[in-house]
């Protein structure tokens, strides 16, 4: 098979094309599930989405991909009622709320599941795949459905964008004015549950959970405005979810959804690690050159401290005084002082009981440190060392 | 004898569920106090990964160095969302489902790579098969005992040892971690170790229940506990008990609507924490609304007791001491006008005289505990 005919293929065009709009829908509503710190809402809602597709089954009398989606968005908007009940009306926590429902929710998809494979319905083949999501099963009309839903949650958002970003960050602002915060929260909620409406077929009900809130982690690191991440987000969701699609293609055999996962996840650690400003690695690297710094101004100064206290600008300081005071650690810092013109080393003189190297500071040494001291409010000494050097 | 038990197949499912319940709920208490209950969720996803890599390398399922090394998945993923979270980048909540997702996916690709090699498949993975249960038996000093039941029956004894012996090192821990800490013990490594027994037992109870319908074994009995007590050992003890009663009413509703048991046991602990939602003696819906309404009721009584006190023995009092009245000043519609006179003559706070309303002497100690507080019965 050329590559050619390989894009050409119509199972794997069906397969990128829902991976595409997968990371589309749950990037956009991933990244305010994320910021409004409730990323777990995906995980219970997509697991309590199987009871839902196992009664559009069983209302609709087999595999339609409408009634099931249907019966997914209604279980997960039950789902979602619950927990506010769980949350509001009793003393339990919304990490308790959230497990509850996950779990209770998804037994129920299984009791109903295993009902309706005991009822022996030729048709219920491939209903299982809900679980892990079967990618390469999605018909051409599967997709027209899915890019429907998409499309509604995109107008919805484009259309709400203002109440949405402002209950994003300050929803006692937004409450404030006026708006109908509990509604828009609600309708949030319940487009979230599109998106795993969405997913259920490419990644399953399990994975779900991830492609909410990767694609907007990663998009977060990168910029600061949210306009930017969640157009970030959607590209990094497509990117992963065709990346991961494509594949599968290639290695036959293996999962579309978990390597759909694995491709955003990747791209979760690249953003977490290298992006500009945010990203980990940056931060080390100033954590490392800050503490040199610090290394280097201590050695400095003692090295200064020790001439103005012996009257004397070019005091030859011993290594081992120097190493008292700061440890073996003051080597690399003496050697980076020599490197910078800051110090002199000179040898031993005969007849002097350690052999060890004497450190001589520079006159630019001597500014430096004089300059060091000033900037931390330590004027007091400059006259001192002004002395000592004439 | 015990061969006729060990050899009777509902008894040893529902066992085997019990006891997946009350290993559960030893561990699944403190996560619930803590409020960490989705780690639980995490760690039941991610002790997939390994348990296929344990598979792999030791080519079998259950044994102590299977369970540990599958449990140390549990801690690995607690461990990096903790390391996700200490860099700030992420919240708690995120780094969780950033996390397992991930384990979940390697060990899912490694089920389909050596899908001829594994004993489990996907579809087990997340649903377990406690009706087998009893297929799976190893020999013990001549007895057939069901490996699940030995797996879940030693993480149940090695959770009770651990919640009896650092009893209150965990219970002061968990309400009040600064003070455990000050004192020093440890808080941090006491919740690494329960969570290590939460993936141990997320291993054991695999075979029966899955990673999913695991959660609900560990969350939803002690959740239900919480609403029932305020008392901590009373909450293990609610929470077993719910775990129980789950199992057994949950093995006969599968039998009798033929369907999966490990499912239905989950779905009742969840009706049993439904009831205890709605029915809980101080926390339950119904106990809460009631309460609201005899306060509310009583809050009417007192009203009516003001009012009449405050015109008692003035020259408008035939006006304003009627039932009439009432519905001009303190703004009551007739209806709630005579239903609140008709309760305070029941209690005993007033007497109708015709159109007229008198105070009785304890109904006018009611209205002088508001009005004079302090001087009861002053006027007399």
């Amino acid at each position: 098979m050329t590559f050619v005919d390989w894009l050409q293929d119509y199972t794997l065009q069906n397969v990128v094309a829902g991976a595409a709009l997968l990371g589309l829908i749950s990037g956009v509503l991933g990244s305010f599930a994320v910021l409004r710190k409730q990323s777990l809402l995906g995980d219970t809602l997509s697991h309590a989405a199987l009871p839902g597709i196992c009664l559009g089954f069983i209302i609709s009398g087999g595999r339609h991909f409408g009634s099931l989606l249907a019966g997914a968005l209604v279980s997960g908007a039950l789902a979602a009622l619950t927990m506010l009940l769980l949350t509001r009306n009793s003393r339990l926590k919304t990490d308790a709320a959230l497990g509850i429902t996950l779990s209770t929710f998804f037994a129920l998809g299984v009791v109903l599941l295993t009902y309706i494979q005991g009822t022996g319905n030729a048709a219920q083949g491939g209903l299982d795949s809900f679980l892990f999501g079967q990618a390469a099963a999605t018909l051409r009309s599967d997709l027209w459905v899915m890019a429907g839903i998409t499309a509604v949650a995109l107008a919805l958002v484009g259309a709400l964008w203002k109440e949405f970003k402002l209950i994003a960050f300050d929803p006692g602002y937004a409450a404030s004015l006026g708006l109908p915060v509990a509604w828009l929260e609600a309708l949030l909620t319940v487009m979230i549950a599109l998106a795993v409406v969405v997913g259920l077929q490419m990644v399953g009900v399990v994975l779900m959970a991830a492609m909410v809130i990767a694609p907007a982690v990663a998009a977060r690191q990168w910029c600061n405005r949210l306009e930017t991440m969640v157009a970030l987000a959607a590209a990094i969701g497509i990117g992963g979810g065709i990346g991961g699609a494509l594949l599968s293609a290639l290695a036959r055999g293996l999962a579309t959804g978990p390597l759909i996962i694995l491709s955003v996840s990747v791209v979760v650690l690249v953003s977490l690690l290298f992006a500009p400003g945010r990203g980990f690695v940056w931060e080390l690297i100033r954590l490392w050159r800050g503490r040199r710094r610090l290394r280097y101004q201590q050695v400095l100064t003692t090295l200064y401290r020790l001439a103005v206290h012996h009257e004397d600008p070019a005091y030859r300081s011993e290594q081992g005084m120097v190493d008292s005071y700061h440890g073996v650690g003051s080597r690399k810092a003496l050697h980076l002082l020599e490197r910078r013109g800051m110090v002199e080393r000179h040898a031993a003189r005969d007849g002097e009981p350690s052999a060890a190297a004497q450190w001589v500071l520079t006159r630019a040494g001597i500014a430096e440190a004089e300059r060091i001291l000033s900037a931390l409010g330590e004027d007091g000494e400059n006259g001192d060392a002004e002395r000592a050097a004439g | 004898m015990l061969n006729a038990l060990l050899d009777n197949v509902p008894l040893m499912i529902m066992l085997v569920g019990m006891l997946v319940g009350i290993a559960s709920t030893l561990v699944g208490t403190f996560l619930v106090l803590r409020g960490s209950s989705m780690l639980s969720d995490a760690i039941g996803h991610s002790i997939v990964f390994g348990i296929v890599i344990v598979w792999l390398l030791t080519h079998q399922q259950s044994g102590p160095l299977q369970i540990i090394g599958a449990a140390l998945t549990g801690i690995l993923t607690v461990f990096l969302t903790e390391l996700l979270v200490n860099t700030q980048r992420v919240k708690k909540d995120a780094a969780i489902g950033l996390v397992f997702p991930v384990l979940f996916s390697i060990g899912v690709l490694l089920l389909n790579l050596y899908a001829s090699d594994v004993h489990i498949d996907t579809h087990t993975v997340l649903l377990g098969e406690i009706g087998f249960v009893w297929l799976d038996t190893v020999d013990v000093g001549g007895y057939r005992v069901p490996q699940s039941l030995l797996s879940v029956g030693a993480m149940t004894l090695v959770n009770a040892a651990f919640v009896l012996l650092f009893y209150k090192e965990l219970k002061l821990a968990t309400f009040d971690a600064a003070l455990a800490k000050a004192l020093g013990f440890a808080p941090g490594i006491l919740f690494y170790a329960l969570l290590l027994l939460t993936s141990g037992t997320a291993v054991a109870a695999f075979d029966a229940v899955g990673a999913v319908l695991f959660v609900a074994f560990v969350i939803v009995p002690p959740a239900a506990a919480y609403l029932l007590t305020d008392r901590l050992w009373l909450m293990f003890v609610y929470g077993m008990a719910i775990s129980v009663l789950s199992s057994v009413s949950g093995y006969y509703l599968a039998i009798a609507w033929n369907v999966s048991i490990g499912g239905m046991m989950a779905v009742m602990t969840g009706v049993f924490l439904f009831v205890a939602f709605l029915a809980g003696p101080h926390y339950g819906l119904i106990a809460q609304r009631m309460r609201r309404l005899g306060q509310r009721r009583f809050n009417e009584s007192r009203t009516l007791a003001v009012h009449l006190y405050n015109h008692e023995g003035s020259p408008e009092q035939a006006t304003e001491n009627v039932v009439r009245a009432l519905q001009e000043h303190l703004l009551w519609d007739a209806a709630k006008a005579h239903r609140v006179t008709r309760r305070s003559c029941a209690q005993g706070h007033i007497v109708q005289d015709g159109e007229r309303l008198h105070l009785t002497s304890l109904g006018r100690a009611l209205a002088q505990e508001i009005l004079e507080p302090g001087s009861r019965g002053a006027r007399h």
